[in-house]
């Protein structure tokens, strides 16, 4: 691919046009196993997820003498998170909007817009956590920390990885276009961005939400 | 564009599909998230102002996170019959039943544990543990 020249990459985005039509219809019958593959690594990923949600549900309570949810959660750093991820889910289906009209600048632009949100996402969620380590409420102190910070931090760095590969399809972008392979990739890592945010509304209902009932 | 009409006179369905890869409509985005707004509020704002008892709104709280999980499924993620022939579906269906029982597997094993065999170490009777 890196020894295709311009003149060369410049035909190919034109065929792409073609190869893209193809390709769709292939997508949705049995032709291409890129897309169910992808969902099959989620469903997988959301399998860790449980795991780490199960842990802990029953790990919830067992403060040791620690802090409570109660003690240590601020609900309204939680709900910005939680808008700042819901809005970047929107900006990325904006992206993919612009994606199939074939607007590359735009699907750039609600690209770059979408890895600012999630950055914003994972500071507040630094800030955070640096906040209950300073108050103490480190993942040592008790069950219900080390469970805590596992699974929130779990997410955190998915959602880190997802700004990094939204940062490679900004150069492959930049590089190549909106060939059928960068399609593909985008409608990937839209998969991806979008079952974080699924993730998160089970974060934020079961480990913050709730907690602050109990 | 001679490989479309040959496509599209195949199946007119997976032509019009094919117009939206990804079944992504500006529409269904829109749903998405006016549906996600409402059913975060809900529970934010229950939790927030106390208006319900403890259990009502721990209630609502789960009721409208597995409402908005759906939304997000199907709104956002695309999920349904036709996508990939089903597979999809039929993967996300497996995983929420493989979800639900290690989840509620789980915390039905250790309470009964915590309830049955370790009667010192249940949260109340923390003081009596040696």
């Amino acid at each position: 691919m890196d020894t295709t020249g311009d003149s060369q990459a410049l035909a190919e985005a034109e065929q792409s046009v073609t190869f893209h039509l193809v390709g769709d219809d292939h997508g949705h019958g049995t032709g291409t196993p890129t897309i169910l593959g992808f969902w099959i690594y989620l469903m997988s990923d959301a399998l860790i997820f449980a795991a780490l949600f199960a842990t802990f549900g029953v790990l919830s309570t067992s403060y040791a003498g620690g802090p409570a949810p109660r003690d240590i959660f601020e609900l309204p750093l939680v709900a910005l998170n939680t808008g700042i991820l819901l809005v970047s889910s929107i900006t990325y289906g904006l992206a993919m909007l612009a994606m199939e009209r074939g607007a590359l600048r735009k699907t750039q632009l609600w690209l770059a817009i979408t890895a600012v949100l999630g950055a914003s996402f994972v500071a507040v969620e630094v800030y955070e956590f640096a906040n209950l380590i300073a108050e103490g409420a480190t993942p040592q102190r008790s069950g219900f920390l080390s469970s805590f910070f596992t699974l929130v931090a779990t997410h955190g760095l998915h959602v880190t990885l997802g700004i990094i590969w939204i940062l490679v399809m900004l150069v492959q972008l930049s590089q190549r276009g909106l060939i059928v392979e960068n399609r593909r990739r985008l409608l990937c890592l839209s998969m991806f961005w979008h079952f974080l945010d699924v993730i998160w509304i089970g974060v934020f209902s079961f480990v913050y939400l709730l907690g602050m009932v109990r | 564009m001679s490989a479309l009409d040959h496509n599209a006179t195949q199946d007119p369905e997976l032509h019009s599909h094919g117009d939206t890869f990804g079944h992504a409509s500006f529409k269904s985005y829109a749903i998405g998230f006016v549906a996600s707004v409402i059913l975060t509020a809900i529970p934010f704002w229950l939790v927030m102002t106390g208006a319900l008892s403890p259990g009502a709104t721990a209630l609502a709280i789960i009721v409208s996170a597995i409402a908005q999980i759906v939304v997000h499924t199907i709104c956002f993620l695309h999920v349904n019959t036709q996508a990939e022939g089903g597979w999809t579906l039929i993967a996300f269906v497996f995983t929420a039943v493989l979800l639900l029982i290690l989840i509620v597997g789980s915390l039905w094993i250790m309470y009964h544990l915590n309830a049955n065999m370790m009667p010192g170490a249940m949260p109340g009777e923390m003081s009596d543990t040696p």
